[in-house]
């Protein structure tokens, strides 16, 4: 997958978990947090997703670096570039 | 060999089910009923539809409200909201003998009337309201919770009847300890009720469920009812599986239990003599009138009315009497306010809450169980009244459930409506893949329950797989 792959899937993960947020506006650069209502529970769901669907697995002291879109997709980069 | 086999087919069941089979977890719910929902469910009698448990949602919300538990669990279970589709109260009372405070689902109705009804205790209900822990504080981590909430009542409130008025519908939806409340407990009650408020499906509490085991099953998860487990089976200091009723052997990797805490601790084959966690002792009788008309027309638009007979609010297990009615909720499904596609519900319902005392409704011979009922359907209808319009020459058709109803539906211990008063927050027990959720491990109510399930499912069954 190229980063911009991944960062669809990643929105196609954001829409299945929040179908009522605007994702359209969202900066890359900005934290989740900061433009959604996302908890820790919804920050699970995104690993969870990602194992589901593409067998990433994303051990737990990592979770930090999926804190915005752009340090999600950088992170995801090397873990997805074979799928 | 499941991934989890939970225990029970409950609301918290259900969630945490759905969670599982969501992420591919081979799962299986036990339940050992022969129908669904455990405390919250519903039957059909002669013609009609009943609910058992639900007067109301709590945590009500809007659509297009992204916080708080309802909005939570609907995004955690990838439902929409149309699924829940919650019509809102109308509005409910807390009835005392000189004094009435009503609420809606909008706060500032009850501040204004704590305003005029109690115009020194304002200011330290509004400090109260301020001191509130948050959802996110309710682990138990918080040193608050654990303390006494009259006590912090107390700091913000001088007048006794305005503190036994607030904590009389908190106590009444959702407090296994008797007398007092933890503050904890009273915090999330109290955004449960007064902040968020009461809402309602049309069909009442079957559609919940109805979506829950459809999702569930569609996900591939397997329900199995009239499959009560008997038996923990515990190897090496693990469990390893269950043994049903029958003696059929069922293997798993982890267990996640919603049959109460001291329930599932005495099915562990490593223990003999379940210790301490007290099981909890408050248990309810429902008298339920069908009226032959609305109540509204007789003068009643009340969702729910809790109500107390005198200044100080007794809640205790009742014990030596069957049942004590000098509190008790009285609810109306038909005052919630329908969608005009929905209409109104076909038949005008009463449904009135007393507290009870399993043991004595157990001990009963069959006759006399048979016309306890009745008595005391008559003592529950002739105490509410008292506090609304008497409907009692409208009435064509009855029915009443009893603590003994209560344990058939949910196994557990004393017909405990709340569970123990001790919960374990954390969900752990002494056994490394067996979990609790449901009542005993912390949230009560529909949301709460359900809110368990997902929460325990994902912190024990879906991190470490």
């Amino acid at each position: 997958m190229t980063p911009a792959e991944i960062r669809d899937e990643i929105i196609d993960i954001l829409e299945d978990i929040s179908p009522d947020e605007d994702l359209d506006g969202l900066d890359d650069q900005k934290p989740f947090r900061d433009q959604l209502e996302l908890d820790s529970m919804d920050f699970l769901d995104i690993v969870m997703e990602l194992r589901k669907r593409h067998r990433v697995q994303i051990p737990e002291e990592d979770y930090g670096n999926l804190a915005s879109m752009h340090s999600t997709v950088t992170y995801l980069e090397p873990k997805m570039k074979d799928i | 060999m499941y991934d989890t086999i939970i225990i029970g087919a409950g609301m918290s069941g259900l969630a945490a089910g759905i969670r599982l089979a969501h992420f591919d977890q081979r799962v299986c719910i036990l339940e050992r009923h022969y129908t669904i929902g455990g405390l919250n469910s519903f039957y059909r009698m002669g013609g009609r539809d009943y609910d058992v448990g639900l007067h109301a949602m709590t945590n009500f919300a809007r659509k297009g409200d992204k916080r708080g538990p309802l909005a939570k669990l609907i995004r955690q279970l990838r439902f929409g909201w149309e699924d829940f589709k919650l019509a809102e109260q109308i509005g409910s009372s807390i009835r005392f003998p000189d004094v009435s405070l009503d609420f809606t689902n909008d706060i500032e109705l009850l501040e204004s009337e704590i305003a005029s009804r109690f115009p020194d205790q304002i200011d330290g209900f509004r400090t109260l309201c301020g001191s509130l822990l948050d959802y996110s504080d309710m682990d138990g981590g918080s040193p608050e919770f654990m303390r006494s909430a009259r006590e912090v009542l107390a700091e913000h409130l001088s007048e006794p009847l305005l503190i036994e008025m607030l904590l009389c519908p908190l106590m009444w939806y959702g407090n296994a300890r008797e007398d007092d409340m933890d503050f904890g407990q009273f915090c999330i009650m109290f955004r449960a009720c007064y902040l968020e408020g009461f809402g309602r499906p049309y069909k009442g509490v079957r559609v919940i469920l109805k979506n829950l085991v459809r999702k569930f099953r569609g996900l591939g998860g397997e329900l199995k009812l009239r499959h009560g487990v008997s038996r923990i089976h515990v190897e090496d200091g693990r469990a390893v599986g269950v043994v049903l009723d029958d003696g059929t052997q069922i293997e798993g990797k982890r267990i996640l239990s919603s049959a109460g805490n001291i329930e599932t601790m005495r099915m562990c084959d490593d223990i003999t003599t379940p210790e301490v966690a007290r099981a909890g002792k408050l248990s309810f009788i429902e008298s339920i009138s069908v009226l032959d008309r609305d109540p509204k027309e007789l003068g009643f638009d009340r969702t729910i009315v809790f109500y107390n007979d005198s200044d100080k609010f007794h809640w205790r297990r009742p014990d030596d009497t069957l049942c004590d009615a000098r509190t008790g909720v009285i609810c109306s499904p038909n005052n919630y306010i329908y969608d005009s596609d929905e209409g109104e519900l076909p038949d005008g319902v009463v449904r009135i809450t007393t507290l009870a005392n399993h043991d004595r409704w157990c001990e009963l011979p069959e006759n006399k169980y048979l016309a306890e009922k009745v008595t005391q359907y008559d003592a529950a209808v002739a105490s509410a009244v008292r506090f609304m319009p008497d409907f009692r020459s409208n009435v064509v058709a009855t029915d009443v459930f009893t603590p003994k109803t209560i344990r058939r539906f949910t196994f557990h211990d004393n017909g405990a409506v709340y569970g123990a008063p001790e919960k374990q927050l954390d969900g752990c027990t002494h056994l490394p893949n067996l979990y609790l959720c449901g009542t005993d491990q912390g949230f009560v109510g529909i949301v709460g329950a359900i809110v368990s399930g997902i929460s325990m499912a994902n912190r024990h069954c879906l991190m470490d797989s």
